[in-house]
């Protein structure tokens, strides 16, 4: 995993003295708050509802044991015990006094965490794939790229008031699992014939009121231009984006209003330019970060060890469905990543205290190689883990409440913070969730019903990712009262879709009972179990929904 | 009339008067700053005029300057709003690409915080108005974060540590 050196040291530890004057000028009245509001955003300090809310990164959703410890230990001395993990590899904090922020970063900076761009109109925390580096499927680990693309964005110049946010994702697999295509670039690692590295290029992805998936601009960017390219993609971004409506200033509405042809013709154009000059990534350089995330010396596997994994199985009906459902397949024999789900049923997504976050820490130090993940699904992982010791993880995490065998189900929803934190919403969300998960909490029914997912936004802003769900949920307000749209057929993978309206909104209350009703005609229509809500709705379309929803073909 | 140009070394008075668009070119000699848009509309009508500088407005495209560059002793740019990032880009493509090398000054909504990105962007000369930022810059307190990570605009900064795209000011000892 990345060390910081010295440089990163200081310079993060700047960062924090930086802000500390900032607070101190905004509390002495010399920085109004509107002059306050992009300088405090840039590192991550929004005003919510209640307070003032704190997000920090996780660059490319990797972190260490160490490193969750100490985020358990703010949320206990300057939260209210727990922490929020979100869909971008984030963490909020609920409950932080401003003048407390200083403080908190200087303690994350010791273990090499920050908060900077995790908000304002910049280059925002870069995501990955939450399996990079484990996936048995992933052409080479992304996060070499997104640390180099994290630390030259880190402060830039040029692009710190971007016409509207700029956010990357990097997926190393052809099977996207970080939603390239709904970001504004989108990079998916690829090898020409040749062998070499290079990215296959996606620009004006985004969710959001006006959702769009992201347009190929190119299908094979070499490795070494990554820098100079995304030069190129930000300057015509900040010279030609929207500014005159905040709604339209994303890349994506450029993209759209442009056409693919002149945007693509333009940013080739400002490539030529900047490339073959400073910016070029040297291939030496590419290889002492990437020699950072060599991955950890793996266990061999021993002769017994599948067998008695089996037998375990066998014997703890429990443990086997948490196998089926939480690990996924690993690129060394014997070993898995496990998904640790922050969807406990009726609980709220993402939510962790203080003490579930250190027994992560514990089983990653333990077991895991000293290595933890947060997925854009907002659950922690574990990705290097031996199948051989799940079943002592298993019973730890059972202890501690943590091992929901719900990953990819229809009770691993997505929700964000809505009416109970955010100043935008025009609707509850995470009491949905929690009651959508009650609903169909009876392990055997959403096993029975397979991958399904189910995202909720409580306002037109997605950050629930309502529009890429399989099941979107989008509360809006009607005549003071909260309303559910749902849009069905959504997805966030190498085939992303944006979900489509299925008709009138549901009340508060009858929103759960709808979604029942389109799992139940679902199942009706199935033609297997192998058949995914998701494969079936492509191949039914949404008439047997409606009608079952609305009586109405 | 207050001393608002911030240098290097300290402040000075702004001796530039402004053109008005109805404004006739002038035949008294003086210092005059012309916009962009008028400027590019006819350059043959201020040939006249010894001393000229420029103003760039936030959506006005600073290449088709490159044939006139050599005219100008100074080059503004307007920043109406401090969040309209704009004027950032013009001034790296006047310096990098277009190899300006007269003085490069932001005008507008000019405020401590962002006259480190600024600099970093090739900008050598502020006009600033905002009294909390000309007490604070009078008192040498700039805010800013003097270790960089990517290469930009500004003469005095050399590679830093290991990697290609790190810099740190000249003069700063690391
Ligand atoms: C509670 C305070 C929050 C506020 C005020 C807020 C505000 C917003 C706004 C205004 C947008 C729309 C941006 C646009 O369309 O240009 C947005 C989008 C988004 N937010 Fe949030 N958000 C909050 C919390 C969160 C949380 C907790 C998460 C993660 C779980 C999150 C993840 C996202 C994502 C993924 C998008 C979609 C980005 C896109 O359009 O591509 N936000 N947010
Ligand atoms: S979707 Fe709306 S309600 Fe939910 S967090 Fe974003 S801005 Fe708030």
């Amino acid at each position: 995993m990345y060390r910081y050196d010295e440089f990163d040291e200081s310079f993060v530890s700047s960062r924090v003295a930086q802000f500390r004057d900032q607070v101190r000028r905004r509390l002495s009245g010399d920085l109004s708050e509107d002059q306050f509001k992009p300088l405090r955003l840039m590192n991550g300090v929004y005003l919510q509802l209640h307070a003032y809310m704190l997000r920090v990164a996780i660059p490319y959703g990797t972190l260490n044991a160490r490193q969750m410890r100490k985020l358990a230990e703010v949320a206990r001395t300057y939260d209210r015990g727990y922490g929020h993990f979100t869909t971008r590899q984030n963490i909020q904090f609920n409950w932080p006094r401003l003048q407390d922020v200083p403080d908190i970063l200087a303690e994350l900076a010791e273990v090499e965490m920050h908060a900077i761009q995790t908000s304002g109109n910049c280059i925002r925390n870069v995501t990955a794939d939450h399996f990079a580096g484990a996936a048995a499927d992933e052409v080479a680990d992304p996060r070499p790229y997104a640390e180099i693309l994290r630390q030259w964005s880190s402060l830039h110049p040029e692009f710190s008031f971007l016409p509207r946010k700029f956010k990357i994702a990097v997926t190393g697999a052809a099977h996207d699992r970080a939603a390239v295509q709904v970001h504004d670039i989108g990079l998916q690692l690829v090898r020409d014939e040749a062998g070499s590295i290079g990215f296959t290029v996606f620009v004006g992805g985004g969710l959001g009121r006006t959702p769009m998936v992201a347009r190929k601009v190119r299908d094979f960017l070499p490795e070494t231009d990554l820098l100079a390219y995304t030069e190129a993609i930000l300057r015509v971004y900040n010279r030609y984006g929207r500014r005159d409506n905040k709604y339209k200033a994303r890349v994506k509405i450029l993209m759209h209003e442009t056409g693919l042809d002149t945007l693509r013709a333009d940013i080739e154009r400002e490539f030529e330019e900047v490339r073959s000059g400073v910016l070029d990534l040297p291939k030496a350089e590419v290889d002492r970060i990437t020699a950072y995330f060599a991955p950890p010396p793996f266990a061999q596997e021993e002769a017994g060890d599948a067998d008695a994994f089996a037998q375990a199985l066998d014997s703890d009906p429990a443990l086997a469905v948490f196998a089926e459902r939480n690990l996924a397949p690993h690129k060394a024999p014997g070993y898995a990543s496990l998904t640790i789900s922050l969807k406990p049923i009726g609980e709220a997504p993402g939510d962790a205290s203080a003490e579930q976050m250190e027994l992560v820490a514990d089983l990653a130090e333990t077991f895991g190689h000293d290595e933890i993940r947060v997925s854009h699904e907002q659950n922690l992982v574990l990705p290097h883990v031996r199948r051989a010791d799940v079943p002592e993880i298993f019973r730890r995490l059972r202890g501690a409440g943590l091992a929901e065998a719900n990953a990819g189900l229809i009770t691993d929803i997505i929700a964000c913070p809505g009416m109970d934190y955010c100043a935008l919403a025009t609707a509850r969300s995470i009491p949905v969730a929690q009651r959508i998960s009650e609903r169909f909490a009876a392990s055997g029914r959403q096993q029975e019903i397979g991958d399904l997912k189910v995202k909720i936004s409580g306002c037109i802003n997605a950050c629930g990712h309502h529009h890429v769900g399989h099941i979107g949920i989008l509360g809006v307000e009607k005549k003071g009262e909260e309303y559910y749209q749902i849009t069905l057929g959504g997805s966030g993978d190498e085939n992303t879709a944006i979900g489509q309206i299925v008709g009138r909104g549901f009340s508060y209350d009858g929103i759960v009972d709808a979604v029942e009703t389109v799992v139940d005609t679902y199942l009706g229509l199935r033609q297997s179990p192998q058949e995914d809500f998701l494969a079936a709705y492509r191949r039914v379309g949404d008439a047997p929904f409606k009608e079952a929803l609305y009586g109405t073909a | 009339m207050q001393a608002d140009i911030y240098k290097e070394n300290g402040f000075s008075i702004d001796d530039w008067q402004l053109l008005e668009e109805d404004q006739a070119v002038p035949t008294e000699p003086g210092r005059f700053l012309v916009s962009l848009e008028r400027f590019v509309a006819a350059p043959e009508a201020f040939a006249d005029l010894r001393e000229i500088a420029i103003l760039v407005r936030a959506g006005d495209d600073v290449t088709v300057l490159a044939p006139h560059l050599d005219r100008f002793t100074m080059v503004a740019i307007e920043f109406a709003a401090f969040s309209d990032g704009r004027g950032y880009s013009s001034a790296r493509l006047l310096r990098q690409r277009l190899c300006y090398r007269g003085e490069l000054r932001a005008v507008g909504d000019v405020l401590l915080d962002q006259i480190p990105l600024m600099r970093r962007c090739g900008f050598d000369a502020f006009k600033v108005v905002h009294e909390p930022t000309r007490r604070a810059l009078e008192t040498g307190h700039l805010a800013e974060v003097p270790l960089y990570l990517q290469p930009a605009a500004r003469p005095d900064e050399q590679p830093a540590g290991a990697r290609a795209w790190a810099r740190s000011p000249v003069g700063l000892a690391r």
